[in-house]
């Protein structure tokens, strides 16, 4: 049974964005499951993502409060709000699946494993710091944790991720692009390039749109004549789905099908995730685009962390002392990393003049 | 330990603001992520957000304060189980943690080049990214001992040794694939590619839709993985759709990296005037991609140096642009036959020794270089050609020991006057050889005008044998 796109419980989006978004689109998924109720969780999966949420969270605090002062420069692009998507896509990938995004990036790198003192020493730009320093907060990579960055042009990563995915292709070894975008790069006309060559060589890259509602500090309904981003690709014939981004477990779920989907030689896959930055598109944004309700609700309602929590106590009898301890130890490892990157030195001077160009190709 | 509070900074400029409103008072419960007041700057009202938990024991500054500088404590907070009393009157005494020290910029090299600093005391660069020093007497390549020994020379269009280059590369290497428009089935729309996909197959010869942003950024991100993309062009011209990809990603990946992600990946294709095909198929790129630090640009006239070359950029670890030229695709050379044998990116070739002027080009320019050289020498001056085949690095040390042997120097190039290739080389040889200059160096470029139709006009805006010659004798003062 082929099931066409679905949408799993989301949180009400913008009158406009509601009102196109349809159950399904004429795509194939190639998935088998029929629908389901909301996946669960085991404890110890509960667990992990509580863990992994909390980690982007109290990181992306401390980041901004370390902006403020002054020892984090330039544009800062916090994640708070959104953190479930990429912890829900991490827990359904597998050893060598590559990911890539754009300027907002904080939280992939920590999802996919990466220091976080080597990520809050690159955000002070000191010699410790994922790229010595030299790239700051939009520009961190990593060979070893397959995480190929944080990118500045706003779309460029939708064409160099679909490259990603062509690398596993021409390899053959097995492995997927989780390529991720916002609904404000779902604009850009490269995004539709790559969605062409994508599905006509069916190279493995699920396209992760997230949709936190404004691109920059235009609404989503403003900037998209189709607000519903999974049929994106209906005219290249790639599958979509919208996903409740705000519940980890539903994110996962979906991921597992496009992953599937994209292992298993059939293409590309899109998934909206539909979630929510709490705070403005950079630190110097008052959001004066949305009302203070809105993110107020978003936050008491549909809050990734605390659905988790609820859970915790709720279904799986987590005491408040266990939850604490949890916290102190997340809070513990953010500490480290902005005591690291407040008195690690800046970089040497001599490397300003160095990895410009490579003397020799790498073994 | 009580926690201070600071004056945030909302913005990359914000030195200091008002502290507009507090919405939390003393002896309230603080969580993080709870909006505790409001600052104005100039710009917007933002809000503060707690980061750390506990009771707001006292705030410092009260509601309505302006010019609050950034960093300033504003309130304090006790932590869980601390005395609320205790830490409002320990309040203010933290430490300011240091901010960013300018630091580098008391040890910077010397602006004024943009080269890396010369003296004893600089900074080393490790991987030749800056330009070398000229030494004071600068010595030429020479690339006549780049054939191999013995090697049968075959008679070849440029276009053959092209083709030929991919082929010996992609035999050695099977992590180097050709993808562009028309490069497969079609065998090129220049026939550059013809053959490849027979020998290759699909998987490693693969036609691309036009779509010349999607399909950089596709080899640039197989690129990054390690794969060795060659990326045709049908003409540099489409490339200017996908030049944010070849700069923004492909050249400046290593530097943002920290050193971690090569880009091995060549751009080729035809660049530059062909015949009669107007100002958007005309344009000649070579000062555009030559200006970008992270990139290498290759600009072939002779066919042994467009394969050799091209060997080498499939071979370089770094992002190569190889511009070639549809005119001379059809022209054939000596080329020596085997796989062995390579180029070195970053070396010009003295390809007519003289003693009165130097002409410098690259590319078809050196068609006018070299015919210029003939009709002088039945004048009696002995021009020396040198053709730089890199634009960078450039080989200006080759350009230099010319100049100090014959202090007069012309360039040439088609593309435009302005910041174009020329005006750079006649700006080197000023800084490292102005005392042996007997007169300004001259160029003779394209016009500064759009490329036009008509078949006089075309003419008119490129260069030709007769400019150069007039230029030479000018700075001959003949």
């Amino acid at each position: 049974m082929a099931i066409a796109a679905r949408k799993t419980k989301a949180p009400a989006q913008p009158k406009t964005a509601a009102k196109g978004a349809a159950k399904s689109n004429s795509a194939k998924s190639g998935a088998d499951k029929p629908l389901s109720n909301m996946p669960t969780f085991s404890k110890e999966e509960e667990l992990h993502a509580y863990h992994e949420m909390l980690l982007i969270r109290r990181f992306e605090e401390k980041a901004g409060q370390m902006y403020g002062m002054g020892l984090i420069g330039g544009f800062c692009h916090l994640y708070i709000g959104q953190e479930a998507v990429v912890v829900g896509m991490q827990m359904a990938s597998k050893e060598g699946d590559k990911v890539i995004t754009g300027y907002r990036d904080h939280g992939h790198m920590l999802a996919c494993g990466m220091e976080s003192r080597g990520v809050m020493a690159e955000l002070t730009g000191r010699r410790g710091g994922l790229s010595k320093g030299k790239g700051g907060s939009m520009h961190m990579f990593s060979r070893e944790k397959h995480f190929y960055g944080g990118h500045g042009i706003v779309g460029a990563q939708v064409s160099l991720g679909t490259g990603l995915g062509f690398a596993n292709w021409y390899r053959g070894d097995n492995t997927v692009s989780l390529t991720y975008f916002g609904d404000g790069a779902a604009n850009q006309g490269q995004v539709y390039e790559s969605f062409n060559m994508a599905q006509l060589w069916k190279l493995p890259v699920v396209f992760v749109i997230e949709n936190n509602r404004y691109a920059m500090g235009t609404a989503v309904n403003r900037a998209s004549a189709q607000t519903d981003f999974s049929k994106r690709g209906l005219s290249f014939g790639i599958p979509g789905e919208q996903v409740d981004g705000m519940d980890v477990r539903a994110v996962r779920d979906a991921a597992e099908r496009a992953i599937e989907h994209a292992r298993s030689g059939k293409g590309p896959y899109i998934l909206e995730m539909q979630t929510y930055r709490y705070r403005g598109h950079s630190m110097s944004d008052p959001a004066k685009y949305r009302s203070k309700d809105e993110v107020q609700r978003m936050r008491e309602e549909h809050d990734p962390i605390e659905q988790v929590r609820g859970r915790l106590t709720r279904d799986f009898k987590i005491g408040e002392d266990e939850l604490k301890a949890i916290d102190a130890k997340v809070r513990e490892i953010v500490n480290d990393a902005a005591e690291f990157a407040t008195h690690d030195p800046e970089p040497d001077v001599s490397e300003l003049w160095t990895d410009i160009t490579l003397e020799k190709a790498r073994a | 330990m009580p926690i201070d509070i600071l004056m945030p900074a909302l913005s990359p400029t914000m030195e200091e603001g008002k502290l507009a409103k507090w919405l939390k008072k003393e002896g309230d419960a603080v969580k993080a992520g709870d909006v505790i007041a409001e600052i104005e700057t100039d710009k917007a009202t933002m809000e503060v957000e707690a980061v750390d938990e506990g009771i707001l024991a006292k705030i410092l500054i009260a509601d309505g304060t302006e010019n609050v500088a950034v960093n300033t404590p504003i309130a304090v907070i006790a932590a869980d189980g601390e005395d609320v009393s205790t830490a409002a009157s320990g309040a203010g005494k933290s430490e300011k943690p240091a901010a960013s020290q300018p630091q580098a910029a008391e040890s910077a090299p010397p602006a004024a080049t943009g080269e890396a600093p010369k003296t004893a005391e600089a900074p080393k660069a490790e991987s030749a990214a800056a330009h070398p020093p000229v030494p004071a007497q600068a010595k030429a390549y020479d690339a006549s001992s780049e054939f191999p020994a013995g090697a049968e020379i075959v008679h070849m269009t440029m276009r053959e040794a092209l083709r030929d280059a991919m082929a010996e590369e992609m035999r050695r290497d099977g992590d180097v694939f050709v993808m562009g428009e028309e490069v497969a089935e079609y065998q090129g729309a220049y026939k550059v590619t013809q053959g490849l996909l027979q020998e290759f197959g699909p998987k490693r010869v693969i036609d691309t839709p036009i779509t010349e942003h999607g399909f950089a950024g596709i080899g640039v991100g197989a690129a990054l993985t390690g794969l060795k993309p060659i990326v045709e062009f049908m003409t540099f011209n489409f490339a200017m759709q996908a030049i944010d990809q070849i700069i923004n990603s492909a050249a400046k990946t290593l530097y943002m990296s920290g050193g971690q992600m090569g880009c091995p990946i060549v751009f080729r294709g035809p660049n530059g005037a062909a015949a009669r095909v107007a100002a958007q198929h005309s344009h000649d790129y070579a000062a555009w991609y030559s200006n970008v630090p992270g990139l290498k640009v290759v600009m072939p006239y002779t066919a042994a140096d467009a394969k050799g070359l091209l060997k080498s950029a499939i071979r370089d670890p770094n992002p190569v642009i190889f511009l070639e030229n549809e005119i001379l695709y059809g022209r054939s050379f000596d080329v020596p036959r085997g796989d062995d044998f390579l180029v070195p990116i970053g070396k010009a070739r003295v390809a007519r020794p003289g003693t009165d002027v130097t002409i410098v080009s690259f590319g078809i320019g050196m068609t006018y270089a070299l015919g210029a050289a003939e009709a002088l020498a039945k004048e009696g001056i002995e021009a020396e050609v040198i053709d730089l085949r890199t634009i960078r690095p450039m080989d200006i040390e080759t350009v230099i020991a010319s100049v100090q042997k014959t202090n007069r120097c012309v360039a040439v190039e088609e593309g435009f006057p302005q910041s174009g290739v020329t005006a750079e080389i006649g700006m080197r040889i000023m800084e490292a050889a102005f005392d042996y200059l007997d007169a300004p160096v001259a160029r003779v470029t394209g016009k500064d005008v759009p490329m036009p139709y008509a078949a006089n006009l075309e003419k008119l805006a490129l260069p030709n044998i007769g400019e150069v010659v007039a230029a030479a004798k000018a700075v001959c003062y003949r």
